[in-house]
């Protein structure tokens, strides 16, 4: 176990380099364009001042030896300083990697909350009214814009009846999560449901089941010992998957709410052409993504006993 | 009518979903003759914000703009950025993944890794990156979504053409002494597609969210182009005095979407038939 921990985050290596590659030079490709729209565009640009900050931000360097440095960087976690604020990209990351990581977990929390039961329920009442509405109402999560859902909660819920505030994050108020939480999760639950329904009607299939109920089991009892425990593992594997287009999706949500995480951040940072920040952000968002990946596969084998790591 | 009708009886989702995706089809390709105004230049300042009445059965925007008209031709863009970018991500999906699974060794290996990679960065911040880079913009919109979810086709297309790679159909045209290329493209490619379709479906789903969601943020689709996504784009400030301008191309994105998971869904009880039997046991 502890050998194929290891082992897991030692592949964590290449694939950062490789992401980091792809980004960088998906991001750099166009020289100097950045300091070019850095100086003040109403007046003629001055070649000189460009020039001076092409210096200073290092654009002057062919763009494998800024490559380099920025992997050297990396690994000593300064990430470079933003072209905008005279300040170091790690250091704004820092203040907006929490925000983002409240938003997220509550949305898997209220996701798997609600996605969990409402799946088992439907597969035990297949084909009944109680099943039909369920999955109905799974694929419409599924295909409800978050960014609307979000709009559409306010409107309900911070303007109609005054329960929630708009937007803002409000000093870490658990109050002022719930909205956006509830708008980043929706498409989660949904797919929390249809998987653990599918799972479920599987397992309902399978021999031992039926073992279970034959040596006198409670209908309670083969539904937790067996159903349960056996769907577990195909639930998580759902959670971690598609954990990406969550904190993917965490961008539009915290835009909208005004929230101030990463997901915001990237898009402000894009908008100002803060090439710095942009990569930052998206290099600590996809981190989070493999982080998570990683304690979802180390948990199959808590979950599972059948699962040895050698 | 009556084979129609049991056909689609115990295949509710690929009825309701076909509708949906051919009703907003047909609105898209006879938008100029549906719409009641032009999308762009019928704008009368005099009637901005209007609320939805007999006139203006959607209301109009702050610039005066007859909503449904603007819903009406978003579907033109919302549909073809669904279809094409798809398209471009299934033809990089199929390209790497069979040639993937019939050669193997170091070539896929590479596309393994390079799959991997795609799949641990985000759709949404991919498509982010690559605006980032190109800036906004319709062109720019299709290059950005076209690069970006071709990883699951290419895992399904691999996949499949591992298991069928050792089937005797192969082997025949092996002896026959068919060209690779003949044998990839022309032998295997056919009887792969079931799959292939279904998570194509799913994905032109799945880009038109992306495109909505890009527009909404401002890189997207550039006003005044009517794009779904971006009429919601000042919802916010909005809302709170004309809601009707953010309620309606929700729901068409939300309908659109709705459509294309549906079908995505039926197709795949039709193509994989192991699927259905199970659950109906």
């Amino acid at each position: 176990m502890h050998a194929y921990a290891l082992k897991r985050v030692l592949q964590f290596i290449p694939t950062i380099f490789f992401i980091t590659l792809i980004m960088f030079f998906l991001l750099n490709i166009l020289p100097g364009s950045a300091a070019y729209l850095a100086v003040d565009q109403r007046k003629a640009p001055d070649p000189k001042l460009i020039a001076q900050l092409e210096k200073e931000w290092g654009l002057d360097k062919p763009i494998h030896i800024r490559y380099l440095n920025y992997l050297k960087g990396i690994a000593t976690g300064d990430l470079g300083k933003s072209f905008l604020r005279k300040e170091n990209v790690s250091r704004i990351l820092a203040d907006r990697i929490r925000p983002t990581l409240e938003l997220a977990f509550a949305s898997i929390i209220i996701a798997v909350a609600v996605g969990l039961p409402l799946g088992f329920i439907s597969a035990l009442k297949q084909g009944t009214w109680v099943d039909t509405l369920s999955m109905v109402g799974a694929v419409s999560g599924i295909s409800v814009p978050q960014f609307w859902l979000g709009i559409l909660l306010m409107f309900f819920f911070s303007v109609k009846i005054r329960i929630f505030p708009t937007s803002g994050y409000g000093d870490g108020n658990i109050i002022n999560l719930i909205l956006p939480a509830i708008s980043l999760g929706v498409g989660y639950m949904a797919l929390i449901a249809r998987t653990t329904r599918a799972a479920v009607i599987d397992v309902l299939t399978m021999d031992f089941i039926r073992t279970a109920r034959s040596k006198g089991l409670s209908e309670l009892l083969v539904n937790y010992r067996h159903v349960f425990q056996n769907t577990m593992i195909l639930v998580l594997t759902t959670v971690g998957l598609q954990f990406g287009s969550l904190i993917g999706s965490t961008v539009i949500v915290e835009k909208l709410f005004s929230w101030p995480g990463i997901g915001s951040l990237l898009v402000d940072s894009i908008y100002q052409r803060d090439i710095p920040v942009t990569q930052g952000c998206i290099l600590v968002i996809i981190l989070i993504f493999l982080i998570v990946n990683l304690v979802v596969d180390l948990l199959y084998a808590v979950i599972d006993p059948r699962i040895k790591y050698q | 009518m009556k084979s129609l009708y049991v056909f689609f009886r115990n295949r509710i989702n690929l009825f309701i979903g076909g509708t949906i995706v051919l009703g907003f089809v047909l609105m898209a390709v006879f938008a100029p003759v549906i719409a009641p105004y032009h999308p762009v230049d019928d704008a009368d300042l005099m009637v901005a914000e209007q609320a939805p009445d007999a006139q203006f059965w959607f209301g109009t925007d702050s610039q005066g703009r007859d909503i449904l008209s603007r819903v009406i031709y978003g579907a033109r863009i919302s549909l073809s950025i669904g279809l094409v970018t798809q398209l471009i991500n299934t033809i990089i999906g199929i390209v790497l993944g069979v040639t993937a699974g019939f050669f193997g060794k170091l070539w896929d290996d590479l596309i393994m890794g390079l799959t991997s990679i795609m799949l641990s960065i985000p759709s949404l911040v991919f498509a982010l990156a690559v605006m980032a880079l190109l800036g906004p913009g319709l062109v720019n919109v299709f290059i950005a979504l076209g690069l970006t979810n071709w990883a699951y086709t290419c895992r399904i297309a691999r996949s499949q053409v591992l298991s069928a790679r050792s089937l005797d159909y192969v082997t025949a045209s092996r002896a026959l002494g068919y060209s690779r290329g003949r044998i990839m493209f022309e032998q295997i490619l056919p009887n792969i597609l079931g799959p292939i379709l279904v998570i194509g479906t799913l994905g032109i789903a799945y880009a038109i969210l992306i495109e909505a969601s890009l527009s909404f943020l401002g890189l997207g689709t550039q006003p005044p182009n009517p794009s779904w996504g971006g009429m919601l784009s000042n919802a916010r400030e909005q809302f709170f005095t004309a809601y009707w301008i953010s309620i309606f191309p929700g729901i068409a994105i939300f309908l659109t979407v709705l459509g294309f998971n549906l079908l995505g869904d039926g197709l795949r009880d039709v193509l994989d038939p192991h699927s259905v039997l199970k659950h109906q046991k």
